[in-house]
């Protein structure tokens, strides 16, 4: 018999522990390989042998450990739990079977019976049209529907695409965000593994989403996914990206490098349903660079990890170039989410708009920190920056960094900011039409999220308000 | 048989001024009970009193539903025992559409009157009875999709009010001031909106300055309330009276007991 919403709904009080938070303690000792703890020139050496890659990668590599050693941790944002990350004490690569596969069948029970539990095959079956799946360091399962691969469009690991498309991942790879960007773009660099690789070839519209999904099921882990998106000519696709990991007492470390390109006339949506577990880093660098009458739009939904600081950039660099951030950040106890979205207009008659919606509860810390730029020459630019603020508490904070910088006169920019509290008025309101307190307060939280979840595909904007619901379940008495 | 009793009922605010000073009411289907009082006398206090708002105190006395002692219950409690209060100024809440909400608002109700086990309304049900009601109150069916309340005019927001009460069924419905700020029209729309409902399933108390609502919903009862009290009662006789001759009588009653 088919679920009603409402008894889906009921699961919901089912909280992260039951839901997500569940791990596979035993099978450790299965794992086809698992380095060391710490990280070194030789870690370095073992994952890249492991791959059996080419000198280059090697090389591009070690250069990135130096890079990464030498950098200080950066300061800026005062963030004091960046120095509390132990980096010795992080496992940097785990491979979990010995060979991907693309039947779910042919996985090994208690990782097949992971993917069940978060229900992955089953969305497969219904709403998209491939699937990568990443469990720890490397993608166990990857499928695109044959269709697509008749067209030529190319969905794959980055670790597969670099040993069967060697050209054109070397034309691309490192180009939007170089080794030594930032600390951490420089750690994923030297110690980087899995991801996805997506080629859309001129034309080529993909209509059903491709989605990846990144599992980090052992403690301490150290997941650094490298993903490469090439949207060829006038093509289109939609890639999802979800997130989750067990609750440990101990940190794990998520730091990603996701570049992406649209070619002229392209379009490229990126959602992220990001919920790590409370103990979970997340420290991503995601850059787009958008040619000309190019689309590129981050949707990006932020509401687990202990530490996210993620700003999902657009480089707007044809004319005519359109880009578009939408990011929901919630902050519950312990948690912070540093997000925000930049665009930088370097070509004239691009637009861009950053949307975000940041929600902060139960001491939590929600904010905003985003760059407007436009470079001199980009006449004609035209840019709309909106941040608002839900505040569920008094001991709650929300944060708003809007860095703008202007080097041209022909432009039109606006920038609006909002923070406002659940009134009791609303939720009295709410209530006396039979709604609890905990329905009364999500109702509003999903209201005001709703402008970004209208956007998600049905499945996610249901599954966003879930989340919503269940972070909400647990902030009123 | 519905019936809700205010017995001796004190409000006061969370500083402790008190403001509603000793009522006793009783409201049953079928009836319409009319407060009739000038401004600062504390009458919507008393609704939302009796809707359970949580900056209003009840310092003594009771209010009991269906023989149930609600004085303690908490807003969506009472709601899901069947209050219902339509409000003077209603909440916007931005992002939630006016289906959505009335979905959920009534899919809570007949949870919590099934015993807590969902038992949600099925949609083409939903559906139908939410477009004939709109089509009853003039509601445009435009409205079904905005945010609720959102940039609603007074008119709409007050129709959409009563558009809730229509749809949740509630057995005692308590109208603040839903006269104020709409026009000949609307008020007649809305008043007829009340007036279909009263009957053996619902009773009504209808709070006003003026009485104008009254030539369109017909009041059992009037209660003339001044300073926290009800000072006079009796039939559709006395609105008409007040309407000529005010509230000065009461108010320099009042004055000379103070």
């Amino acid at each position: 018999m088919a679920q009603t919403e409402s008894e889906i709904v009921q699961e919901i009080g089912a909280d992260y522990g039951t839901k997500y938070g569940f791990s596979n303690p035993d099978e450790a000792k299965d794992y086809f390989f698992k380095s060391g703890r710490g990280l070194s020139h030789e870690l370095v050496d073992a994952i890249s042998a492991h791959k059996d890659e080419p000198e280059w990668m090697r090389k591009f590599r070690h250069k990135s450990l130096d890079y990464f050693n030498a950098r200080p941790m950066p300061t800026w944002g005062g963030m004091p739990s960046l120095t509390e990350i132990d980096f010795e004490n992080i496992f940097y690569y785990i491979k979990p079977t010995e060979n991907q596969v693309n039947s779910w069948e042919d996985l090994p029970a208690d990782i097949k019976d992971t993917w069940d539990k978060l229900g992955i095959p089953e969305a497969e079956k219904k709403y998209l049209a491939g699937v990568g799946a990443q469990y720890e360091s490397e993608v166990v399962y990857h499928k695109l529907q044959e269709s697509l691969e008749k067209q030529g469009v190319l969905f794959l690991d980055t670790d597969t695409a670099l040993r069967e498309h060697e050209d054109v991942f070397k034309q691309y790879f490192g180009t939007i965000i170089p080794q030594n960007d930032n600390k951490f773009a420089a750690l994923n660099s030297a110690v980087w593994s899995g991801g996805s690789f997506i080629y859309v070839p001129k034309g080529v519209h993909i209509e059903l989403p491709l989605q990846a999904y990144f599992r980090i099921n052992a403690e301490n882990m150290g997941q650094f996914e490298r993903t490469l998106i090439i949207v060829d000519e006038d093509a289109y696709v939609h890639y999802v990206e979800g997130c989750t990991a067990p609750i440990y007492s101990s940190d794990s470390l998520h730091s990603a490098v996701v570049e992406i390109v649209v070619k002229k006339g392209g379009r490229c949506r990126y959602t992220t349903i990001q919920n790590w577990s409370n103990n979970v880093y997340n420290l991503v660098t995601k850059r787009a660079v958008a040619e000309q009458n190019a689309t590129m739009e981050w949707v990006d939904g932020n509401l687990g990890s202990k530490l996210t600081m993620k700003y999902p950039a657009i480089w707007l660099m044809g004319d005519g170039a359109h880009g578009e951030v939408l990011s929901i950040a919630f902050a519950g106890k312990g948690q912070h989410q540093d997000a925000g979205g930049k665009c930088v207009h370097a070509a004239p008659n691009t637009t861009s708009v950053i949307t975000s919606k940041s929600i902060s509860k139960n001491g939590g810390r929600a904010g905003y920190r985003g760059l407007l730029e436009v470079a001199k020459g980009a006449r004609g630019a035209k840019s709309k920056v909106v941040c608002d603020a839900l505040i569920l508490d008094d001991e709650s904070r929300s944060d708003t960094y809007p860095y703008i910088r202007i080097d041209e006169n022909d432009v039109n920019i606006g920038h609006e900011a909002t923070v406002s509290k659940i009134g009791e008025e609303q939720l009295f309101y709410l209530m006396s039409r039979g709604l609890n307190e905990a329905e009364a307060s999500a109702m509003v939280v999903s209201g005001f999220v709703e402008p970004i979840t209208k956007e998600l595909p049905l499945e996610y904007a249901v599954e966003m308000n879930r989340l919503i619901q269940l972070q909400m379940e647990g902030s009123v008495g | 048989m519905a019936k809700l009793e205010l017995k001796n009922l004190h409000v006061a605010l969370e500083d402790g001024t008190p403001i509603v000073k000793g009522v006793d009411l009783t409201i049953a289907s079928g009836e319409v009970h009319a407060i009739m009082g000038p401004n600062g006398s504390g009458k919507s206090t008393l609704a939302y009193a009796i809707a359970g708002h949580p900056a209003y105190e009840i310092t003594e006395g009771q209010i009991v539903l269906d023989g149930v002692d609600i004085t303690e219950a908490g807003a969506d409690e009472r709601a899901q025992a069947g209050l219902f209060l339509a409000f003077q100024y209603p909440h916007a809440i931005p992002g939630v559409t006016v289906t959505n909400f009335l979905r959920q608002a009534i899919n809570a109700v007949r949870k919590a009157r099934n015993g807590g086990v969902d038992n949600p309304m099925p949609v083409p049900e939903f559906r139908k009875a939410f477009l004939a009601k709109m089509d009853d109150l003039k509601v445009s069916r435009e409205l079904a999709s905005r945010y609720l309340n959102d940039g609603f005019s007074g008119g709409e927001k007050k129709r959409v009010e009563i558009l809730q009460m229509a749809m949740l069924e509630p057995k005692i419905a308590v109208l603040d001031e839903t006269d104020s700020g709409l026009d000949i029209d609307a008020l007649k729309v809305v008043a007829e909106g009340v007036q279909q409902l009263v009957g053996p399933n619902m009773g009504a108390l209808v709070i006003t300055h003026y009485q104008r609502i009254l030539n369109y919903i017909k009041p059992d009862f009037v209660h003339v309330f001044v300073d926290g009290r009800i000072v006079e009662q009796g039939g559709s006789e006395l609105a008409e009276k007040l309407e000529v001759s005010g509230y000065e009588e009461w108010e320099v009653k009042e004055e000379v007991h103070a």
